[in-house]
């Protein structure tokens, strides 16, 4: 036990000296928690609009009236029919409502910059809402679990996913390597020191660490962001230290894999970092991936959590809800330690 | 400056980099992972939207808007229950995404229908829901038509301009260069350089008369070219796989990319300098991709975003780039309709070079 | 410069990190054409001396000249002029013997007959031909330092810096490698050495023994012997840095 300690203490003064790199790993957490919170939506608004209208009836200025003071809209003024296509492609507008004024009718034309459809395409409907009031307020709807539909909601567990691979796996990672690369890790190993000892003189610090900055974000997630807090919260720190387990596991994975800092920040990144931002339904839904894809997805161990987590956080299913997730990071855990050990001690 | 010392230098930055394990494959391999993945995986397109319906009313009408629902491209009904705990329960197994409660009585008083959305997926549940409304409402508007109840009234058309096949792909793969050339031209200059002070050889340099814009020259020069090749290899492959082809001028696409390669092997050299060990460079740099790619609007658009969080992507180069690459591909739009982006990333990449350089210290 | 003679002339020279002093006001001059050793324990700093010298590291206080020009305002002048030969290896192991040879031998601004020229010269004297093309990290460590020194001495500075050269390289290299530092006196070249093999400081025209930063005995092998009434070097350091308060 002395000899573990002096080992985690070791580890512990390395990462604690190096003050950007801790600072990074405690605050750029909190940003992307801020930043996925309040900054970023895929909610559409402050369209810029601009009518052409040849000729004004009741019709055509009530409409422009509605569009002046819906909050949705930006009214860009009356322009000519001729400048449409300019105002668009220069990005000045974003969409543009053609009026022709014939008698009673009215019939219009909407011209939107569909470079991004999605976009585009709510642009649409909210314009035709404006302008033909029509049976919808027969159709109430409401949202259950996310009732103001925060997608930052849905971002927390994703950004949870990220940051513990982040630390887990590239910061012990290449701690490691940094180890053999300078020989240090030579010296341990032909010293009396169990193999199982080095090991765990290198996760314990990093575990430490992630427990500090999970307390953080859920901290966080439960005041500024205001995530409903249940009981499932046990249940979340369960289930995130078991995550916490497994990318420690994937670093170790990592430096047995490679033998200098720039292949492991690249493997790790590569191929743990990548698919994790876009495989795992971190921003992107997994049932929108094609099959092949989404089976790739099974793999990555975030694609579990962050589906457990989404489960625990917003819609507040006990612990027996997310059994086969745990089950499923239970099992790869042991997959990789299992691997690990194995290899460290046939090296010695 | 000498060019014969520049050309030393950059034919042993060559020689390494084709010895090294790991870069000649990434610069062929990346672009190929992420034009391949990315754009099958990026998008926000919400198909296969489950609707469970509860109708209470088994009339005409109801059948009808249950049918159109599952006609629409991007709905489909999973079951039709009879009670609304019936319902909860599939969404609660996460099988469905939306409710459609159609009350008894609905065809005689045309009274509420209820839909529903699963909020745990923001976007699916809102579109979902927006799509479930869009199609009801037109069921119940035609029918009524139909019984002359209301007069026509003309729905407008709509033309949806640079992408009338909304194919968010289109959208994407413009972009995604950008996500190559931070890899290629950010990470890789930054990795070079803190690998030359681990190993020493940065110090061996440092005692020769060799100037420092000389180095860091020939420490950026490389991955210029790099970004202009991965680049080049992106454009081909959008093309050939996806038939995305630019609309306007190639020679505005490889300014924007010279541009950001100088801005952000600028940044990945500043960064280097500043920096004492591996670890420290990748977190930092890590720290600004991050943000650069959230904030730079490649995935979600800015205009979403709040004011204050539009005035802070003024600090993100790759927003600028990002614009200028979707306005050439997509809608054909000149250099000079550009030139307010161009002059904004041209500023970012002397501000970034002037940094690299003045941060990069021979003495101690 | 007054003196023609001197190659290397210090004014107490000190560099402090923050409240440690690693140099602490050492002063000498060292003679054109001679093997000056520097000597000291781990930490004494030799390095960190060294390293102001050569213009990598800004003195705190005090003055010198290397090569004529001021270490303080004229590093970069100061560059053109030396040599260096870092502790730490620090060719390009990716890189062929010739390709490193010929990378700084660019550097310093030889033109391409020259550099033709003294890299044929120097791969003879080294005997190093039939390993020209073979990457350098493939190849022994005896080797890689006398392959260090050509690079170091490719373009004929006047004055050499070669931090412990001879580091972790088995005693028959060493000779050989010594061999080759005496050829390069011999041509002219000022020799500024440190070590802490103490049998090599018998080589050295004069030695300087650094202790806790500040210079404790300056002179040559055989004087020093005499004032310490000692038998070899080796006991001639050990009686001056007995007292020494910094070691590793």
């Amino acid at each position: 036990m002395n000899i573990l300690g002096s080992l985690i203490k070791k580890e512990a003064i390395h990462i604690v000296r190096d003050r950007r790199t801790m600072f990074i790993t405690l605050v750029m957490p909190l940003v992307l928690l801020l930043l996925f919170g309040f900054a970023i939506s895929t909610e559409v608004n402050n369209i810029r609009i601009a009518v052409v209208a040849d000729r004004h009836n009741d019709t055509t200025r009530d409409i422009i009236q509605a569009l002046e003071v819906n909050s949705y809209f930006s009214f860009e003024g009356i322009t000519a029919a001729d400048d449409v296509d300019d105002l668009l492609r220069q990005s000045k507008i974003d969409a543009a409502l053609i009026l022709r004024p014939d008698g009673n009718k009215l019939p219009c034309q909407i011209i939107v910059d569909a470079s991004n459809p999605t976009v585009a395409q709510a642009v649409a409907s909210y314009i035709s809402g404006v302008i033909t009031p029509s049976s919808d307020n027969v159709i109430v709807t409401r949202t259950l679990y996310n009732p103001q539909m925060k997608s930052s909601y849905n971002f927390v567990p994703g950004i949870m996913g990220m940051i513990f691979i982040l630390i887990c796996a590239i910061m012990t990672s290449v701690s490691i390597v940094r180890e053999k690369e300078t020989g240090t890790m030579d010296l341990l190993l032909v010293s009396p020191v169990r193999p199982i000892n080095i090991i765990f003189g290198k996760l314990i610090p990093y575990f430490i660490l992630s427990c500090v900055i999970l307390a953080i974000m859920l901290t966080m997630a439960y005041t500024v962001l205001g995530l409903p807090v249940s009981d499932s919260v046990f249940s979340v720190i369960g289930v995130s230290l078991l995550y916490i387990i497994l990318s420690l596991s994937i670093g170790l994975l990592v430096s047995a894999m490679v033998s200098n800092q720039v292949s492991a920040l690249i493997v790790s990144a590569m191929l743990f970092m990548v698919p994790v931002i876009m495989l795992s339904g971190m921003i992107f839904p997994v049932d929108n991936m094609p099959v092949v894809l989404q089976g790739v997805s099974c793999i990555i161990p975030a694609r579990w959590y962050i589906s457990a987590m989404r489960k625990l956080m917003i819609q507040q299913v006990d612990f027996a809800g997310v059994l086969n997730e745990v089950f499923i990071m239970v099992g790869m855990t042991l997959v990789l330690l299992a691997a690990q050990l194995g290899k460290f001690n046939s090296k010695k | 400056m000498s060019l014969r010392i520049l050309g030393a230098l950059l034919r042993k930055e060559i020689i390494m980099m084709r010895h090294n394990p790991i870069i000649p494959k990434m610069i062929v391999g990346l672009p190929i992972m992420a034009l391949l993945i990315i754009p099958l995986v990026a998008t926000f397109d919400v198909k296969n939207v489950e609707v469970v319906v509860v109708d209470n009313d088994y009339s005409q009408i109801s059948r009808r808007i249950i049918a159109d629902i599952d006609a629409s491209k991007e709905l489909s009904v999973l079951e039709v229950v009879d009670t609304y705990a019936e319902a909860m329960d599939l969404i609660d197994k996460d099988k469905a995404d939306v409710i459609l409660s159609i009350p008894p009585n609905f065809s005689r008083d045309i009274s509420q229908l209820d839909v529903e959305a699963n909020g745990v997926n923001a976007t699916k549940g809102v579109l979902g829901m927006q799509y479930v409304v869009s199609s009801a409402a037109a069921t119940i508007q035609r029918f009524n038509n139909e019984d002359g109840l209301n007069m026509a009234q003309a729905t407008p058309s709509v033309l949806y301009r640079f992408n009338p096949t909304l194919n968010f792909r289109h959208y994407m793969i413009p972009a995604l260069m950008v996500f190559l050339i931070i890899m290629i031209c950010g990470f890789l200059p930054a990795l070079n350089l803190v690998s030359e002070k681990e190993t020493g050889t940065i110090e061996a340099m440092n005692v020769t008369p060799v100037s420092r814009t000389v180095f860091v020259l020939s420490k950026l020069i490389p991955f210029w070219v790099t970004g202009i090749l991965v680049v080049t290899v992106g454009i081909l492959i959008g093309f050939l796989v996806y038939g995305v082809a630019p609309l306007g001028n190639l020679a505005g696409i490889y300014l924007a990319t010279v541009l950001l390669s100088l801005v952000m092997s600028g940044l990945g050299v500043t960064i280097a300098n500043k920096s004492a060990t591996m670890l420290q460079t990748i977190f930092v740099m890590f720290a600004f991709i991050i943000i650069f790619q959230l904030m730079g609007g490649l995935f979600t658009p800015i205009g979403s975003m709040p004011d204050w969080a539009q005035y802070i992507t003024y600090a993100v180069p790759p927003r600028f780039f990002n614009e200028i690459m979707r306005s050439i591909y997509l809608k054909g739009a000149t250099i000079f309709e550009l030139r307010s982006q161009f002059i904004w990333l041209g500023a970012y990449a002397a501000l970034s070079l002037l940094l690299a350089g003045f941060t990069y210290k021979k003495r101690s | 410069m007054t003196n023609n003679n001197i190659a290397i002339s210090v004014k107490d020279l000190t560099k402090r990190f923050g409240d440690f002093t690693a140099v602490d006001s050492i002063t000498f001059d060292v003679r054109k054409g001679e093997i000056f050793g520097f000597l000291g324990a781990n930490g004494a700093g030799k390095t960190t001396a060294m390293r102001m010298l050569c213009g990598l590291s800004y003195p705190t206080s005090g003055s010198g000249t290397v090569a004529g020009f001021n270490i303080s305002t004229e590093g970069e002048l100061i560059k053109r002029h030396i040599g260096y030969m870092s502790q730490k290896f620090s060719l390009y192991g990716d890189l062929s013997v010739v390709q490193n040879l010929r990378l700084f031998s660019t550097i310093y601004g030889l033109s391409d007959s020259e550099t033709k020229k003294r890299m044929s010269a120097m791969m003879k004297r080294l005997g190093m031909d039939s390993m020209a093309d073979a990457r350098v990290k493939s190849i022994p460590v005896g080797w890689r330092q006398k392959l260090a020194f050509a690079a170091s001495t490719i373009h004929n500075p006047e004055i050499v810096f070669l931090d412990e050269p001879t580091g972790g390289v088995d005693p028959v290299t060493r000779r050989k490698f010594w061999e080759l530092i005496y050829q390069a006196s011999s041509e002219g070249m000022t020799v500024f050495v440190t070590t802490h093999y103490l049998d090599e400081a018998e080589y050295c025209n004069r030695v300087s023994i650094m202790v806790d930063g500040r210079i404790a005995a300056l002179d040559t092998p055989a004087a020093l012997k005499e004032q310490f009434h000692a038998d070899s070097m080796d006991e001639v350091f050990r009686i001056v840095a007995k007292d020494a308060q910094r070691t590793e």
